[in-house]
């Protein structure tokens, strides 16, 4: 027995050597990128762990880094006189399989995009882009109206068989989808020059073709058999891709292999020969293993272990996000039509001790837009706007009590009637540790400052977000990120019918403001029409801005110049390791 | 004989069919869809997802060509991993969970079973007690627990142990430590109880009083009927065991299926659902019929497919 016992720990030991890592391979990254993606093909992707990956395999007209919009594809750009024509001139660059990279991919690419039948979940970008006929393309819908349509389905013989939905034609245009693509306003003048009209003058559409969804993709790689649904990108054999890396290996569930991309325009700037990425998703492992010397760089650490590592770890970074985490008010509901008490439940609020207690790197939010927003005068939006008097900790209690008992008065009632007409209405939010622990802060705050007692209510996610869609609530939570780099993003969500206006604000003055500072080439009037949108937002208060989100991530000391984007994405274009 | 098998085949397909058909009505029941998003996805954008995998037609109809893939293995395609198809995903994951919950089956019946014929022959002494808190801390500690303790004091310590993946054999302790805690224990535990009944019975005496030696009276005896008790468990536990667990296999990012169980009802992934519970339950019967063959190669009393009183 003794014998067997010391054959089976050699056996174990020698087994244990032998699959050991060899020697660290010295120039290649170990990252552990998180759930495993389920696409990385950029047009289809929504994810932000595939934006990581595609952001270091392709690279589209321009390229942004820590918030500074570099050309990529692109070596110039020109916007006409009206606003209205952007011209990219495009260097001459490769394919990861040595054939030239045209204008014609990208107009391909982007009609592969917004054509409904792709079915990318991130198309409805397009309306952002203001891209003529974009939006017509990518909302080309075909429902069967039995007023002018024949709706029956008919066999050879001109026996009726069944009743067709479609007639291929869009419902309102009476275009096919090849008709109406031929319409969309983006046109290859010849390899290197890229013309694209837009229906409106858009001062960020530039920055915009940064964002994974505008970046080129291959027609032949897409198109190729087996490659389906975007599975050619996670395919070896098959993807075709022009950023600085170039994926070699993808094992599902496991993780992946990018190594540097021979062809690509600036690889005399490419440091680092390979990257090993693992798809771990759960945050204690990735971080131990990080501990153990297995990976230079992890996307997010467990949130207990987040303000040790704040104040001792200087491997560790946390950066603000372009989103806002905040509760809506069902403003079609009578109790909440009171901007005054709106704004009062707004201020009762001690932001600090909410993100203390969620200690994630969230910063306290003193208004809808966060910071991160460049002006026409190379200001800070959201700095530049204000608090709107909301303070980041303790100190609204005073002026949400008057308003308090302001709002009562032109309710028509008492303080105390206030009180029990608001008691025992509904906080909402979807199941998650989280936001309980932010709903029952925001509801003890209101509690202590103003009298009233609201209860909590948790849903499960998929059905919280039908009960919110549906406006059966009192008060629910939201969250908003945008995805480029101006506040309209932001601002747009609380116009009239926006599937995301979850309070229902409804503001023709505000509708105009932000209609106003789309169509304009006038950087400083844009600026102009979009403080007074978010002064207007504010002090309506539809919602309560509670924090911004933020992004936090570990990397090694001897990995240097490693980039992100501000919208979330890393890089590793010029990155370098130093071990 | 053959006409029990028959008929166990039979109840075993209507069994699947009723499990298939009650999932995928109650899944349909409940609010969300499979492309409801944080960001919620404009209704003309979910139109064309709706479109593109035939969820735009009504639900009967839906209902009665899913089942028609059923019947052709063909699980349908995932709404939610882009190009793949349920049989893909089993494929996929599978292999993961089974090889984990292979070692961990083999940790269960290798210790579990010999652990509790040792305590239930020193009943009352040390070795006794040691194994019976041992087997209560395994019943009472979560395997998300044991998986964490694990990697911190462990395989984060010990370099040539992998902290996750199954690259190779030593990776397979961790999991199968977590995985097996909870049915090692009550295994010990079962077969301590049931073996201490047995031993009391007449028979064993009577084999003792015959002059048989210690080990031919428990290896022989006892031990066949103490452990139908055992394989009663035992056989379901496999099935549940094999089809990996969401917790452990997340912890040591093994790819496996466990995770889909859970993340495919969040997803509203009504083909992952549905397969998964499809794939599961067909496993689950297979394993109560092989236990029913079991207790008929040990137990001669008992026999398939008779009445007693036949």
């Amino acid at each position: 027995m003794k014998k067997l016992f010391s054959v089976f720990v050699v056996l174990a030991l020698v087994l244990g050597i032998a699959a050991c890592k060899g020697s660290v391979e010295d120039n290649t990254l170990f990252w552990n990128i998180g759930a495993d993606p389920l696409t990385i093909d950029p047009t289809l992707n929504g994810a932000s762990d595939g934006g990581d990956v595609i952001n270091q395999t392709f690279e589209g007209l321009v390229r942004e880094i820590n918030g500074v919009v570099y050309p990529g594809i692109a070596e110039e750009w020109e916007t006409s006189t009206d606003g209205k024509t952007v011209t990219f001139t495009l260097r001459e660059s490769n394919w990861s399989d040595g054939t030239p990279l045209t204008a014609s991919d990208f107009v391909y690419s982007w009609k592969r995009g917004m054509d409904p039948r792709t079915a990318s979940e991130y198309a409805w970008i397009w309306e952002y882009s203001n891209v003529v006929g974009s939006l017509d393309t990518v909302y080309w819908t075909d429902v069967c109206d039995n007023a002018t349509d024949d709706c029956n389905e008919y066999d050879d013989n001109g026996a009726l068989v069944g009743t067709d939905y479609s007639d291929d034609k869009d419902d309102t245009t009476g275009l096919t989808i090849t008709e109406q693509l031929a319409l969309v306003g983006v046109k290859a003048i010849n390899d290197t020059t890229l013309e694209v009209k837009l229906v409106n003058p858009t001062a960020y559409f530039v920055s915009l073709m940064a964002f994974y969804h505008f970046l080129p993709v291959k027609q032949s790689a897409v198109e190729a058999v087996g490659g389906e649904d975007g599975l050619w990108a996670k395919n070896p054999a098959l993807v075709v891709s022009n950023g600085p890396f170039k994926l070699v290996k993808y094992t599902a569930g496991e993780g992946l292999r990018l190594e540097k991309n021979e062809e690509y325009w600036n690889k005399k700037k490419v440091y680092i020969a390979a990257i090993e990425g693992d798809f771990v998703d759960l945050e204690t492992t990735a971080y131990a293993k990080y501990n153990a010397g297995e990976y230079d760089f992890i996307p997010s650490v467990p949130s207990m272990m987040i303000p040790d590592l704040m104040a001792l770890s200087d491997e560790f970074y946390a950066y603000p996000l372009l989103g806002t985490y905040y509760y809506s008010f069902n403003l079609d509901k009578p109790e909440w039509q009171n901007a005054k008490l709106r704004k009062a439940l707004a201020l009762a609020i001690n932001r600090e001790d909410i993100t203390e207690a969620l200690s994630g790197g969230q910063i306290p939010a003193t208004g809808f837009v966060p910071r991160g927003f460049i002006d026409n005068e190379g200001k800070d939006f959201a700095i530049e706007s204000g608090n709107y008097g909301i303070s980041t900790g303790s100190g609204g209690e005073a002026e949400a009590v008057t308003l308090f008992a302001e709002a009562a008065a032109e309710m028509g009632k008492t303080v105390a009637e206030l009180r029990t007409y608001l008691n025992g209405k509904v906080i909402l939010y979807n199941t998650n540790e989280g936001h309980r622990m932010v709903a029952e802060l925001v509801q003890e705050d209101w509690k202590q400052v103003l009298g009233v007692e609201l209860t909590l209510q948790n849903q499960e996610w998929a059905v919280f977000q039908n009960t919110r869609k549906q406006g059966n609530f009192d008060v629910a939570r939201g969250g908003w990120l945008t995805d480029f780099m101006d506040p309209a993003g932001m601002l747009a969500i609380f116009t009239t019918d926006n599937a995301y206006n979850d309070p229902n604000y409804e503001k023709s003055a505000y509708d105009t403001l932000l209609s106003e500072s789309q169509a304009t080439t006038d950087m400083a009037l844009h600026f102009q029409k979009l403080y007074a949108a978010n002064d207007m937002l504010m002090a309506d208060m539809p919602i309560v801005p509670v924090y911004y989100y933020s992004d936090i991530m570990m990397a090694k000391s001897y990995l240097k110049d490693w980039g992100r984007s501000v919208l979330g994405s890393v890089d590793f274009t010029h990155a370098r390791l130093e071990r | 004989m053959i006409g029990y098998y028959v008929k166990r085949l039979l109840s075993a397909l209507f069994t699947l069919f009723l499990i298939a058909t009650l999932t995928f009505f109650m899944m349909r029941a409940i609010p969300g869809g499979p492309f409801t998003r944080e960001k919620p996805l404009p209704p003309q954008i979910i139109a064309q997802l709706n479109a593109k995998y035939n969820l735009d037609d009504p639900v009967i109809v839906q209902y009665f060509s899913y089942m028609k893939g059923i019947a052709t293995f063909d699980l349908g395609p995932s709404f939610k991993e882009l190009g793949l198809t349920v049989n893909d995903l089993i494929k996929q994951g599978f292999p993961g969970s089974m090889k984990v919950g292979f070692v961990a089956v083999m940790f269960i019946l290798l210790f579990g079973i010999p652990l509790g014929i040792i305590s239930a022959l020193k009943q009352n002494k040390a070795i006794d007690h040691v194994v019976m808190v041992m087997a209560t801390i395994g019943v009472t500690v979560p395997s998300f627990v044991v998986a964490t303790l694990y990697i911190y004091f462990i395989s984060s310590k010990i370099s040539w142990i992998p902290i996750t993946g199954l690259s190779n054999p030593l990776a397979y302790i961790g999991p199968a430590i977590a995985l097996s805690g909870y049915s090692l224990s009550y295994v010990a535990r079962l077969t301590r109880s049931s073996m201490l009944e047995v031993l009391r019975q007449d028979y064993v005496r009577t084999a003792r009083a015959n002059g048989l030696s210690e080990w031919r009276v428990i290896g022989k005896h006892a031990l066949k009927n103490a452990l139908i008790p055992v394989i009663t468990y035992v056989g379901p536990m496999i099935a549940a065991i094999l089809t990996g667990s969401f917790v452990v296999e997340r912890i040591f990012s093994i790819n496996g299926i466990g995770r889909y169980f859970v993340e495919s009802v969040n997803n509203r992934d009504y083909t992952v659902i549905i397969g998964m519970t499809v794939f599961y339950s067909a496993l689950y019967i297979v394993m109560v019929l092989l236990v029913d063959i079991g207790y008929s190669l040990i137990d001669p009393r008992i026999k398939l497919g008779k009445r007693s009183g036949d």
